[in-house]
């Protein structure tokens, strides 16, 4: 858990000096209740507290529409919730989380760039000059195993492709913290493998915190190191917390292999598969 | 289907109807002749009609003036539309004070406007210009409206989450997603300028292809309207093509329907 935060005058949190003590993301009681029109107020999340330390990955795992995205958001600060309280770095987040790389479940390139200028902008906004920009996105797109393919544009890339380019559209800011929404939901099983062992080989040359939310078990135990499991909505709220065993580096296709990956995954399983099942009842399947 | 073959079929239909129309107004069937040359003309005439003019160079002068119209009809609407078009998406309240208003303009007829421009501004090409204007802007203004309205949520989010200010925003998301919805309707809203130049020479001018059809209507010329309207017709789809051009360059990035093959 974190030290009581420092109150910045930065409207974000600042770049002032960050307590080497203080948890990356730190949620407290956060609850999200939406106002829907004509209706009544829906409960997304209730009660969730949750503290991602500096370097560590964490996965969030629970049933579909449980509000695990909507979690996420609030760490961004894309969203500010209703009730409890978010800190980066100790610090109270106002405004967007400036520390924070987001990568989307849905497309989220500018169809309107080439893969160059899509991770070349992230690095222009914040005022490199152009050339350097470019020669930097080119370092990124080849890391991210799409050297050569700066001048495509979105339309002409596959799911998996753009995926890499919208990691390396992230990365290349490097960010203190990566949240990760279903980043690779839409992917078929063989590319989703790949990614994941991408994005651990990526991540373990400077083990940034990662909030990475799934709803797949499997992909959950193989990435991360601590899972922690949503109950199914309305009014979700963590259920369990399991670390994870498993020895680094990875390899996602042969950790699955592994006898503790087996137990951890029947353990959890046992928990979740109530929720699940709530949570089919509850949308109809 | 090969595409020569689909040629010489569209060449056909050509022929075919130029071949009726020229049997139909010259040679009598049973001593009565179909369609009287005095109201349909004879494709001769109107090819000798179209030849002279070029070969005259009377024609240059109305082309000229038609096309100029037209550009300046559509530069004017599409600048005027895209800024109205950013101003009511970026702030909703003004949208939805003048939305009746918008509503109430765009569902006038704009033909009825000509008289009243050609009192304001005579008989020049301004009048005609300031009808385009009227047309070509609400095409533009509800595109751009609609683009800026539209940007997807998520490429929003993560444009504000790569840190991109307001400014930065209007650049590289709003601009482009408005300009794309403008660009898919260039064809329309340039067609719309040429119709509004046209429309408004016909209603009252010097010069340019409506003055021409008007003038040749006005003396039971039918070989001259027909001329004019060929004319009309061969000057629009050259202008399409043009714009057909300029519209690849600018939307390269966007994806392209698998083509079929019959």
């Amino acid at each position: 858990m974190s030290v009581m935060p420092h109150p910045t005058t930065t409207p974000s949190v600042g770049k002032t000096d960050v307590e080497p003590q203080a948890a990356a993301v730190t949620l407290k009681g956060v609850g999200i209740t939406f106002q829907l029109k004509g209706r009544a107020a829906f409960e997304a999340v209730r009660d969730v507290s949750l503290s991602v330390t500096d370097g560590e990955f964490v996965a969030i795992v629970g049933p579909t529409g449980c509000g695990k995205s909507t979690l996420l958001n609030v760490a961004a600060g894309l969203l500010t919730p209703s009730a409890g309280s978010v800190a980066v770095f100790g610090a109270p987040l106002a405004g967007l989380n400036r520390f924070a790389g987001y990568l989307f479940q849905a497309d989220a390139l500018f169809p309107w760039k080439t893969a160059r200028d899509n991770v070349a902008i992230a690095l222009e906004i914040a005022g490199t000059p152009t050339a350097e920009a470019h020669a930097r996105a080119d370092e990124w797109l080849a890391r991210v195993g799409l050297a050569g393919f700066g001048p495509r544009y979105p339309h002409m890339l596959s799911g998996g492709q753009r995926k890499r380019v919208g990691l390396a559209q992230v990365l290349i800011r490097d960010p203190k913290i990566l949240l990760m929404d279903e980043p690779f939901g839409p992917l078929d099983a063989q590319t989703r493998q790949i990614m994941g062992n991408l994005l651990l080989d990526l991540w373990s040359t400077d083990r940034k915190a990662v909030m990475f939310v799934t709803h797949d078990l499997e992909e959950a135990i193989a990435l991360s190191d601590r899972v922690v499991i949503m109950s199914a909505g309305p009014a979700a709220h963590i259920i369990g917390e399991w670390r994870v065993p498993l020895a680094r580096p990875r390899d996602i296709s042969e950790v699955r292999l592994d006898r503790a990956f087996h137990d951890l995954h029947r353990e959890i399983w046992e928990a979740l598969k109530g929720e699940v099942l709530k949570g089919y009842a509850q949308t109809g399947g | 289907m090969t595409r020569s073959y689909l040629i010489a079929l569209q060449v056909l239909v050509a022929v075919a109807a130029i071949a009726a129309w020229h049997v139909l107004t010259t040679v009598p069937i049973f001593g009565v002749t179909v369609l009287p040359p005095f109201f349909f003309s004879t494709p001769h005439d109107v090819a000798a009609r179209i030849v002279k003019w070029f070969a005259e160079g009377s024609i240059w002068k109305h082309l000229w003036i038609t096309l100029l119209e037209a550009m300046l009809a559509f530069l004017i609407g599409s600048v005027a539309g895209v800024l109205v078009g950013f101003w009511f998406a970026r702030k909703p309240l003004v949208a939805a004070v003048f939305d009746p208003y918008v509503k109430i303009v765009n569902a006038l007829p704009r033909v009825v406007l000509a008289p009243i421009f050609v009192l304001w501004l005579g008989l020049g090409i301004w009048s005609k210009v300031a009808l385009g204007v009227t047309l070509v802007f609400f095409i533009v203004f509800f595109n751009v409206y609609q683009g800026v309205k539209e940007v997807s949520l998520t490429v929003l989010s993560n444009a504000r989450m790569l840190g991109m200010n307001e400014r930065q925003l209007m650049r590289h998301v709003y601009w482009p997603s408005a300009l794309s919805w403008m660009f898919s309707s260039l064809h329309t809203s340039v067609g719309f300028a040429v119709v509004g130049a046209v429309v408004g020479e016909y209603l009252g001018s010097a010069a340019g292809l409506g003055y021409l059809i008007q003038q040749a209507e006005g003396v039971f010329d039918v070989a001259g309207v027909f001329a004019g309207m060929v004319v009309l017709a061969a000057f629009v789809i050259v202008i399409d093509l043009v714009v057909t051009l300029i519209e690849n360059r600018l939307l390269i990035w966007r994806p392209v329907a698998a083509e079929t093959r019959g």
